[in-house]
């Protein structure tokens, strides 16, 4: 695949989608995903016309805000050959969810149909497009892997970042039992339902210490953020960080949740 | 039974604190899960399987009139009577008329998820009728007064030791020290209990999970047998079920049965399958004098066509709620009427409405593991998020969240504006968190904080750290 890119097309140029969470939380994400796929032989801008994708409107019910969010982000990437996300929610969203919110207009229903054609996650754009098997990074310690369920189940990112962080020498993936199932975050159910989420977070949470992993990998912040936030309610003192930053050798910053004090 | 769906975060929070419900709910990981997990690995064509399965249905349901006459007329052929119900009132009233005629004074049930949709053991009771529940689950929570909790697994939220002493409670006939401690044990005396209440029944209610158009027949597929002497003893069977529940021919039928019992618990079939085609004929051994179906429509007709179309493929096999995070956190319960889970979500607000079953479609994570394990391939996310554009569309969603979402939106359609705010905003949370690195509490933020810290920001945005780097674009 990627020779075949190469040859028809030296440098592809890949828009990225920042996500609002990357954006405002931890930038370092977005850096990291820069370098990933400047890495993999590609071109990167980030639009300024972008903020959120939109899912906390569509996923609520609000379909006219919705439809105006996914129509600017259409407009400000469209133009791009790739448009790469470093999550598998937003991704999702864009590939997936911006053609069901116009089916009902043939012309903007094409428009977004080639748009979503265009979109993937980071780390399965990273391997099943841009053929990368293996990154220059190294990391010491024993990682655990959530996968994220729009990732997982929308977009099928499963194995792609198990092969990567494979290659990385002093880094070692132990599995926790059921990584398959959701942390509890939800978007807005964490705060709508948060007796439930926390339920289900718990459950995440024993399961990730089960593990005995001394670090926590998934593809998006903000199951990322949710099970950071309960492993250290619970005293449990646990790195947590985005794939992207370990597969890009990219961990100077403090893991999530974890800053600069001593305390943590 | 009266709903209870509008005090789904009341209903939830209790649920959270049962002890002994949190230990039933924690086996369905190692049971149901697992189960299916092995089944489906076992049979390499599962995939193509569903896909046929969803064709059946979706076909019989695009000629649904012309699949329901056809059934009936089979049905009336083979010497049966078809009671059409477009409400659960009329279908309550065909089976009341029905039991009135006969002087029916004990009716033993099967399993039935339309039967509870009508509670139609209130209106025996209250008809001078003794309804008798002879699947064990059923006759469990008979016992105890309760609805069911999951539509295949009706006791799941109970406990070994909770059944051990009920039975020791109610069955005073039996001596006290009888030993009951396994599960077996449980079994056979439910079952000694229950086959005296067989032989003396008037009347053997049961569901259909299917019915054929092509023979007339319906279909009940069980795991105890109940529902064979149910429908086989009494003089008169009547089949409670729903006009949805309809496929062409015998061979479409096995197809679905073929995902049903792996989708379900995980089995290739179920411990029995049995169809019923008509009453007793001359010359057959046993079987019922007079047979019923009642078709009730309450609501479905409606959902023909809808954006909640595709609900109508359901077989009731469970699948969904088992693996459902929410589930197995909450339990059947606190869903507050008769359908839980994923499927309930989705089927309670159509038949009784989203201002009393608002909470339903929108407590899910929408983590898509429903819609993954589902054997009809039914959207289950897409129709919960329907509901909540419904909701939305008609002023439910609660002021204080919508003026949130609409500034937020509003924001966010305004990139510059977007950009600016949060480029003062996140600097300055960062410097108040970036010590601790997190916050164990902030303004307007208690919702996510009563559980769990909020992991503060980096410091400047990425959209600042971008341009200060003169990357333009």
């Amino acid at each position: 695949m990627m020779a075949k890119n190469k040859k028809t097309q030296a440098k592809p140029k890949v828009g990225l989608f920042v996500t609002c969470l990357v954006d405002l939380i931890r930038p370092s994400v977005g850096f990291a995903s820069v370098k990933l796929l400047e890495d993999a032989g590609c071109e990167v801008e980030v639009p300024r016309a972008q903020t959120c994708c939109g899912q906390p409107a569509y996923n609520s019910g609000d379909k006219s805000d919705a439809r105006a969010l996914a129509l600017a982000t259409i407009e400000a990437f469209e133009a791009y050959d790739y448009i790469v996300a470093p999550s598998g929610s937003c991704a999702g969203m864009l590939k997936h969810h911006y053609p069901d919110i116009f089916s009902s207009d043939p012309a903007l229903a094409k428009r977004a149909s080639a748009f979503a054609d265009k979109v993937f996650e980071l780390v399965s754009f990273l391997v099943d497009i841009r053929g990368m098997t293996q990154v220059d990074a190294r990391f010491s310690g024993t990682v655990t892997y959530h996968d994220s369920c729009a990732g997982l189940r929308e977009l099928g990112v499963k194995q792609q970042p198990r092969k990567l962080l494979s290659s990385i020498t002093g880094l070692t993936l132990c599995e926790m039992e059921e990584s398959e199932v959701c942390c509890g975050f939800g978007g807005t159910f964490c705060v709508k339902y948060p007796e439930v989420s926390n339920a289900i977070v718990e459950k995440k949470s024993a399961n990730i210490s089960a593990s005995k992993a001394d670090c926590l990998l998934a593809g998006d912040m903000g199951c990322l953020m949710n099970m950071a936030g309960k492993l250290y309610r619970e005293g449990k003192t646990m790195q947590v960080r985005h794939v992207a930053e370990v597969l890009a050798d990219m961990t100077d910053e403090p893991p999530i949740a974890a800053g600069e004090g001593t305390d943590s | 039974m009266r709903p209870h769906s509008r005090s789904f975060k009341n209903n939830a929070s209790a649920a959270l604190k049962d002890a002994s419900l949190q230990l039933a709910l924690g086996g369905i990981k190692n049971g149901f899960v697992a189960n299916r997990a092995k089944a489906r690995a076992n049979l390499p064509e599962f995939e193509d399987l569903r896909d046929e399965a969803r064709a059946v249905k979706e076909h019989a349901l695009a000629h649904l009139d012309l699949y329901l006459e056809e059934y009936e007329k089979k049905v009336t052929a083979s010497g049966g009577h078809v009671h059409w119900a477009p409400t659960a009132t009329d279908a309550r009233e065909a089976i009341l008329d029905i039991c009135r005629k006969a002087g029916a004074r004990t009716v033993t049930k099967g399993k039935t998820m339309v039967g509870e949709e009508i509670a139609i053991n209130d209106h025996l009771e209250g008809a001078g009728i003794t309804p008798v529940e002879t699947d064990l689950g059923e006759y469990l929570i008979q016992l105890r007064n309760e609805p069911p909790s999951h539509i295949i697994a009706p006791a799941i939220h109970l406990t070994k030791d909770q059944v051990e002493a009920d039975f020791r409670k109610i069955h005073t006939t039996l001596p006290y020290d009888r030993v009951l401690e396994e599960p077996a044990q449980l079994v056979a005396e439910a079952r000694t209990v229950l086959r005296e209440q067989f032989l003396a029944a008037d009347i053997g209610i049961t569901g259909a999970n299917l019915l054929i158009a092509e023979t007339g027949s319906s279909v009940i597929v069980t795991n105890e047998g109940n529902g064979d002497l149910t429908q086989c003893l009494p003089r008169i069977h009547i089949v409670i079920t729903s006009i949805e529940k309809v496929v062409p021919t015998l061979e479409d039928a096995c197809t679905i049965l073929r995902v049903l019992a792996r989708s379900a618990t995980g089995q290739e079939w179920t411990t029995y399958t049995t169809f019923s085609t008509g009453p007793k004929r001359e010359g057959d051994p046993d079987g019922p004098d007079e047979y019923h179906v009642i078709l009730l429509d309450n609501g479905r007709t409606e959902m023909l066509g809808s954006e909640f179309h595709d609900m109508l493929r359901c077989i009731r096999c469970g699948a969904c709620m088992n693996h459902c995070p929410v589930y197995n956190a909450v339990g059947g319960h606190a869903y507050g009427w008769v359908y839980p889970g994923p499927m309930g979500a989705v089927l309670t607000p159509s038949l009784i409405g989203i201002d009393e079953a608002g909470h339903l479609p929108n407590a899910s994570t929408f983590c898509g593991r429903c819609e993954a394990v589902c054997p009809m391939r039914i959207p289950l996310p897409k129709l919960m998020r329907h509901w909540r554009e419904r909701e939305y569309d008609k002023g439910n969603t609660p002021l204080f969240y919508k003026i949130g979402l609409k500034l937020w939106a509003f924001m966010a359609r305004h990139p510059r504006l977007y950009q600016g705010l949060t480029g003062l905003a996140m600097p300055a949370l960062a410097r108040a968190g970036r010590r601790r690195g997190r916050f164990k509490s902030l303004p307007f933020a208690g919702g996510w904080t009563r559980h769990r810290d909020l992991p503060a920001p980096q410091g400047k945005t990425f959209q600042q750290l971008w341009r200060e780097r003169g990357q333009i674009s």
